[in-house]
């Protein structure tokens, strides 16, 4: 068994420099990398650009980074959620790339799976593909896409090993998965960091080989972004 | 005319037993209240769920367990979870059979228009851009007007597009259309709504074909 535990977030994150290219897992908070967002915020490196659906909120997730500025670029697909965003977007303080959610997810798994670059149909038309390739299959256009090239990868997971095998839980699995192994270093944090051998090798989502390191998550807030309840009948 | 309720409740005449379905934020979310009866459908929402059940009971939230809306959600049996890129591998594969979303614009060709307004809003297109490049089968969900009283139903779109020649269907506060090669062809009007009253609210091509029925709900 090849370990992949290291003891701490500072572990975890050592070898991350200014001017980075990061990518962090995450839906909204929904699955979020927490405690590496909280050490990237304590080692306050700057010029960082960051590869992740969302951009938290206002004092939360990567709100967090945006606050103090340490981001210079976002690649992104949604950012609706958070003010200080926008304001800095709006104002050319921050670099935003805006791209379909479908093709960040592929971009993520074209840089795991050795791909450089695929063909989706999405932003065909829209200002997304100006610049791109394009081409006609069946009938049908679609725009060229690139692998993304990444320095880190942060993910969160529910339960990992010794061996960096992970394990899921719910809609935080989302972007996780198609990151781990997308980017010369991958780091994932669990909730739960168990024995080798103790998880069941049919239930494993990633395989530990996508993974450099795991450590446990000291803590999970877990901020739910909309509570939205129904009364009971 | 209709309130959004109203409007979801039009489009929900339109799932089809076994279809699997992709409900945008806005009005699209409200169709699911208005499942017709004796019809299995499923909701597929794209950051990595397949059977999407209604809102948890207080105190049931799960902050692990959410839909595109980052809103807490439940599941229903025979539901699963999944990664975003098969999530939209699920979409983009066709596999989804209906998508229904909200718009700002759209356009007589099938063009829609619903994530930037520059220098104002920008929030990003999230998932839509890959729904109405893949999906069969869309239909908008949306007022017929902005807030200034101007069309949304247009010859050319004037934001930047979402998609092109893609959407299928609208359905508005004022009535159901279709798109066609000519433009937006009538199918029903809304509840005391008159062909002029539609008429007057779209700038693009509208074709009114015989007498234009009123829209029925059960």
């Amino acid at each position: 068994m090849i370990r992949k535990t290291v003891p701490n977030v500072t572990e975890a994150l050592s070898g991350v420099k200014d001017n980075m290219t990061l990518m962090l897992g995450g839906f909204g908070l929904c699955g979020i990398p927490e405690n590496a967002i909280a050490e990237l915020v304590k080692l306050n490196t700057t010029g960082l650009t960051c590869i992740s659906n969302n951009a938290g909120v206002d004092d939360f997730g990567l709100g967090l980074l945006l606050q103090k500025k340490q981001i210079t670029k976002m690649v992104s697909s949604y950012v609706g959620e958070n003010d200080e965003f926008e304001r800095q977007m709006l104002s050319g303080e921050l670099d935003v790339e805006l791209i379909p959610q479908g093709t960040l997810a592929e971009r993520c798994r074209a840089a795991q799976g050795g791909f450089p670059a695929f063909y989706t149909p999405a932003g065909y038309g829209t200002e997304v593909a100006e610049g791109k390739e394009t081409r006609e299959f069946n009938g049908k256009m679609y725009v060229l896409e690139h692998a993304f090239k990444a320095d880190f990868a942060f993910v969160k997971a529910w339960k990992g090993d010794e061996a960096g095998n992970l394990i899921f839980k719910g809609t935080a699995r989302n972007f996780n998965p198609c990151m781990c192994g997308a980017a010369k270093i991958t780091v994932a944090e669990v909730e739960e960091l168990v024995p080798a051998g103790t998880l069941d090798p049919d239930q494993v989502h990633i395989p530990g080989i996508f993974v450099q390191r795991i450590f446990q998550g000291e803590r999970y807030e877990k901020r739910i972004e909309q509570r939205t309840v129904r009364k009971r009948e | 005319m209709l309130d959004k309720n109203g409007i979801a409740k039009r489009i929900a005449k339109e799932l089809q037993d076994g279809y699997f379905v992709n409900l945008g934020i806005g009005i699209p979310t409200l169709v699911a209240n208005y499942i017709p009866e004796g019809i299995e459908v499923e909701f597929q929402s794209e950051n990595g769920v397949l059977g999407m059940g209604p809102f948890p009971f207080q105190g049931e939230e799960d902050p692990d367990i959410i839909n595109a809306g980052k809103q807490t959600i439940t599941t229903m049996p025979g539901a699963s979870f999944f990664d975003s890129a098969t999530s939209f591998n699920m979409i983009r594969g066709q596999h989804v059979d209906l998508t229904i979303l909200g718009a700002m614009e759209v356009s007589e060709d099938g063009d829609i228009a619903n994530w930037k307004i520059p220098g104002k809003m920008v929030k990003g297109m999230g998932g839509a851009m890959d729904l109405v490049a893949s999906a069969e089968n869309i239909i908008v969900a949306m007022m017929h007007t902005n807030k200034a009283g101007a069309s949304k139903l247009l010859k050319n779109c004037s934001l930047p597009l979402t998609g092109v020649n893609c959407v299928k269907k609208v359905v508005t506060n004022l009535a159901l259309l279709e798109i066609t090669e000519k433009g937006f062809k009538l199918l029903e009007r809304a509840p005391g709504v008159s062909v002029d009253d539609i008429r007057n609210a779209t700038e693009g091509n509208l074709i009114v074909e015989g007498d234009i029925p009123e829209m029925k709900f059960d």
